[in-house]
């Protein structure tokens, strides 16, 4: 562990490798996960979902269920006393059906009962007449269908038009179609909340999610409910990646335990949480690169279909960033890019890790494969001779005005040792494709390399007005120790916030001893745990908060003093390893002499700098900053049998500046195991808008023998404007590294893969 | 009161034993699992439901010392066995070397699969003291990490076996 001391001498600060303050009770199984929550009494809730993605319905008949021994209520749309419908950016999906179903396991009837099984039994008891209507399931073919919903098929489409398009064209053109499959976000931790009645109208409840306050401002509008009377508490969350961005059963559990007057526990099933989040948005993207002889991109031309599914959720913000970042890092003089984010009676898509940059990221990186096969170019030279720099402008016309370290992205991606061979030609059976199960004969199996390059946006884009709120509490504990408290509602879902939160407060105050109250809605907003925001947000909302702490300790020290900090033209008093020092008398006051019985308290709240909208050619300086990485990847293949196993990954990341090194790798390492899952294994396969794969068992995630072995360098070149020059590190591995994976197997078998996930049929038969 | 079952109407009480302790099973129904019976009626939420399927290894625990999916195992069958949940690990709530190696190495992100994990690689590693990585990898594979890639728990593993050989 390196161990960087901070202001006062103390360990664990911003740099080091400190420990999670919630790793004791997470290995010793005492950390309280949204599903382990508990009340006396509670009932438990269940939801009855649509099996159609598609139909009427007549009538809904919920006697028997009420009849039920243990039954307590049943819900339907008709007992919804708010907004019949809620949405993250537009309040378009119903709390239940009521006329319509859109998707398959559109809720249409909640049960809550005595007994989880009482609950199942009662929502199967529910008869739903419906009559079925042939689904739309078609992003493409939905833009002339008949609207399936009343704001019509076309949730967003947006053009840009970059340079001067029309009038340019390269030397060499390479044009392909590409696919990308549902993904699934697969947290471990099932949706899960338990709502408690407060006697008053009001509510509690004990969630799981990535943005309480957005959550709660839905929640209070379905139950037409003050937000006052709905306070949300984040109770442990196992993984997110973005499904928990809309709100699951937040609504339907409150109602039922309002309804009730009993705690209402719902818990999902794994198959049901298939059914219960958004997914990754299905692609189809038609692109066509143009460069000159040499190697230089002249234009980009791209045109992008997002299957949304049902219902909008983030759609929107998706496609927009979809399009932003279509031609990939690279300087691109001309682009002209066409982005429709559309409607279907497939199940809903809206976040998941790398947002809209994943899907784009392997069509652009094939083509950029693709160039380099026509130009006859090695494809690093390629990426290294048009990667943008500082100062570059991107097709959005915006100007990067931060850190862009692409080349040494790529060049420390593909310095790193390539995995050797063993002498022998001993290679562990279940190391080789397949794994021990479907053995692949090791003299067929033929490796292969890929590389590949991708970026996004950190935070929230165009013109959103995004913010975290934190508070510092320092005060002096019975045992005269000085201790700093933390609160902000910043959803801890495993990244580690919760452990940066400490790092900057020991920096930034010298306090060692730093607690975290739980994340609720009694404090303002810290936005959504989700587009690599968090570090950044509410990291900045944590070191305000210090600055003012420091700032009134300051004052108080120089008013006992009698010291004039007013006017003073540098810095009078400084925080150090002894407490508040005069610079120039050289006297002390220590800390917790300073505070004494009067804690010291600052809330803060960090706005990011300014966005604007885009035009209507796709043009405006819509982000706030960019984040970079690349990925090399070795992969063994079987051609025969179709098998693929990666072996290696090596990545060089552009973080900024680490704040906690052990961290970042451990996010790195788990966002490539996602990249590598879409591009092997990963897919809600859909027919006629079914889910035929809702479980472990037929949607497959890496286990531990089908991941790579990781090698990650960190580049760190500080961003300007960022906390501490920090980016946030979440996303990019699983953006470039699934491109790497299937550009691998193209150099392994000589296939020309358009589609992931890569499924052994288009190998072994192709 | 309607012709269908009610959950009511299968109930029973037993007794099950667990990390050494006797514990009562108070008319629970005879369909739930061990991991519902550990959860919700014994106050024991160290093994996790992430699929309650036999997919994940989430809610691993040790039936007559075999690692086994607690979501697998009906509860009332399991009255004659000797049951061991990561609750029952490590005296007097000190960390055992598997679950310090977990902090050391970065290997919890999230924490869901980790009770699981520690479960099974003391398992592993009590048979198999000195396996080798791919070894490691195999006998893991059935408990899903979606947070970590695994990388830091293999480290976690190999710190554990480099601590209890000595080196
Ligand atoms: S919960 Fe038992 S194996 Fe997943
Ligand atoms: S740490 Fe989250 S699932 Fe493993």
């Amino acid at each position: 562990m390196t161990d960087v001391t901070t202001t006062r001498g103390v360990g664990g600060g911003v740099g080091t490798d400190a420990g999670r303050p919630d790793g004791v009770p997470k290995v010793q199984g005492r950390f309280g996960f949204s599903s382990d929550a508990f009340a006396e009494g509670m009932l438990w809730g269940r939801t009855l979902r649509s099996p159609h993605p598609s139909a009427r319905i007549h009538g809904i008949d919920t006697s028997t269920a009420e009849q039920i021994d243990g039954v307590e209520v049943v819900l339907t749309a008709a007992d919804v006393p708010g907004t019949p419908t809620f949405g993250l950016e537009h309040a378009d999906q119903p709390v239940f059906a009521a006329d319509v179903v859109r998707y398959q396991g559109e809720p249409v009837a909640a049960v809550a009962a005595d007994h989880p099984e009482t609950a199942r039994r009662a929502a199967e008891a529910i008869v739903v007449d419906y009559g079925p209507v042939e689904p739309l399931v078609d992003a493409e073919a939905a833009l002339d269908a008949d609207p399936i919903h009343p704001d019509g098929n076309v949730v967003r489409h947006i053009r840009i038009v970059h340079g001067s398009p029309d009038d340019v064209t390269g030397d060499v053109v390479v044009e392909c179609e590409y696919e990308v499959g549902m993904q699934d976000q697969a947290f471990m931790g099932p949706e899960s909340g338990l709502a408690i009645p407060d006697g008053a109208g009001g509510v509690d409840l004990y969630i799981s999610t990535q943005w309480l306050h957005v959550d709660r401002d839905q929640v209070a509008a379905c139950l037409a409910l003050d937000p006052e009377q709905v306070r949300l508490t984040l109770s442990g969350v196992g993984g997110a990646f973005g499904a928990r961005e809309d709100v699951s059963l937040q609504v339907h559990v409150c109602l039922l335990a309002l309804r009730t007057g009993r705690p209402v526990k719902m818990l999902y099933s794994r198959e049901e949480s298939f059914f219960g989040h958004v997914h990754r948005h299905p692609a189809r993207m038609r692109y066509r690169h143009h460069a000159d002889r040499d190697g230089s991109l002249v234009k980009v031309e791209a045109s992008l279909w997002f299957d949304g599914g049902a219902y909008a959720s983030s759609s929107t913000a998706v496609i927009s960033n979809a399009c932003s970042f279509a031609a990939g890092p690279y300087r691109v003089p001309h682009a002209r890019v066409e982005g429709w984010a559309m409607r279907t009676n497939n199940p809903p898509c809206g976040a998941m890790r790398g947002f809209g940059s994943v899907q784009v990221c392997f069509a652009h990186e094939a083509q950029m494969d693709k160039l380099a096969a026509a130009l006859d170019i090695d494809p690093v030279d390629l990426r290294l001779r048009n990667a943008l720099e500082p100062g570059d402008r991107i097709i959005t016309g915006q100007r990067i005005t931060g850190v862009a370290p692409v080349r040494e992205c790529i060049r420390a991606a593909v310095d790193l040792p390539l995995p050797t061979v063993d002498a022998d030609g001993n290679v562990a059976p279940v190391t080789l494709p397949g794994g021990t199960g479907r053995t692949a004969d090791a003299e067929h199996v033929r490796r292969g390399v890929g590389i590949a390059v991708g970026f996004k946006n950190l935070m929230y884009s165009e013109g959103f007005d995004d913010f975290s709120t934190a508070s510092v509490r320092v005060e002096v504990g019975p045992d005269d120790e000085v201790t700093a408290t933390v609160h902000s509602a910043a959803a801890e879902v495993g990244q580690g916030f919760v452990t940066l939160a400490q790092q900057i407060v020991r920096s930034e105050l010298g306090v060692q001893r730093v607690q975290l109250r739980p994340a609720d809605t009694v404090i303002g907003s810290a936005g959504s745990t989700s587009a690599s925001r968090q570090t950044w947000m509410s990291g900045g909302a944590v070191q305000g908060a210090c600055d003012d702490v420091r700032r009134a300790v300051y004052e108080r020290v120089a008013e006992r003093r009698g010291v004039a900090l007013a006017g003073a033209r540098r810095e009078v008093l400084r925080l150090d390893a002894h407490g508040i020092h005069h610079v120039d008398q050289g006297w002390v006051v220590p800390l917790a002499e300073a505070i004494g019985d009067e804690p010291v308290e600052a809330t803060h709240e960090f706005h990011h700098a300014n966005t604007e909208p885009l035009d209507e050619d796709g043009q405006g300086d819509a982000h706030v900053s960019f984040v970079f990485a690349a990925h090399r990847a070795v992969v063994d293949v079987d051609p025969e049998l179709g098998l693929v196993r990666v072996h290696q990954i090596t990545t060089g990341q552009d973080v900024g500046r680490a704040l906690n090194p052990r961290q970042v790798i451990g996010q790195i390492e788990g966002g490539i195991a996602q990249g590598v899952g879409l591009a092997v294994m990963e897919e809600i396969v859909l027919d006629g808008g079914r889910i035929r794969n809702p479980s472990f068992t037929d949607y497959l995630i890496p286990t531990a023998l089908d991941m790579p072995v990781v090698d990650a360098t960190l580049i760190e070149q500080p961003e300007p404007g960022a906390p501490f020059g920090a980016k946030g590190v979440g996303e990019p591995p699983t953006i470039s590294s699934t491109p790497a994976v299937v550009a691998a197997i193209r150099a392994a078998t000589g296939i020309d893969l358009r589609r992931v996930p890569v499924r052994p049929d288009d190998i072994a038969l192709a | 009161m309607t012709e269908l079952d009610t959950v009511g109407d299968a109930s029973v009480s037993y007794g099950l034993r667990i990390n050494g302790r006797d514990r009562a099973v108070q008319a629970g129904w005879l369909g739930e699992s061990l991991l519902y019976v550990l959860r919700e009626r014994l106050g024991l939420p160290g093994a996790k439901n992430a699929c309650e399927q036999g997919e994940c290894g989430s809610c691993s625990v040790l039936l007559d010392d075999v690692l086994v999916c607690a979501c697998c195992v009906l509860a009332a069958d399991a009255t004659d066995s000797d049951i061991r949940t990561v609750e029952g690990l490590g005296d007097g709530g000190r960390l055992t070397d598997v679950q310090r190696a977990f902090l050391d190495e970065g290997a919890v992100q999230c924490g869901f699969c980790t009770p699981g994990l520690v479960i099974a690689i003391h398992d592993l590693l009590d048979r198999r003291p000195d396996a080798d990585e791919s070894t490691v990898r195999e006998a893991i594979s059935g408990n899903l990490c979606r947070c970590t890639g695994y990388g830091r728990i293999l480290a976690a593993v190999a710190a554990v076996q480099r601590e209890r050989s000595g080196d």
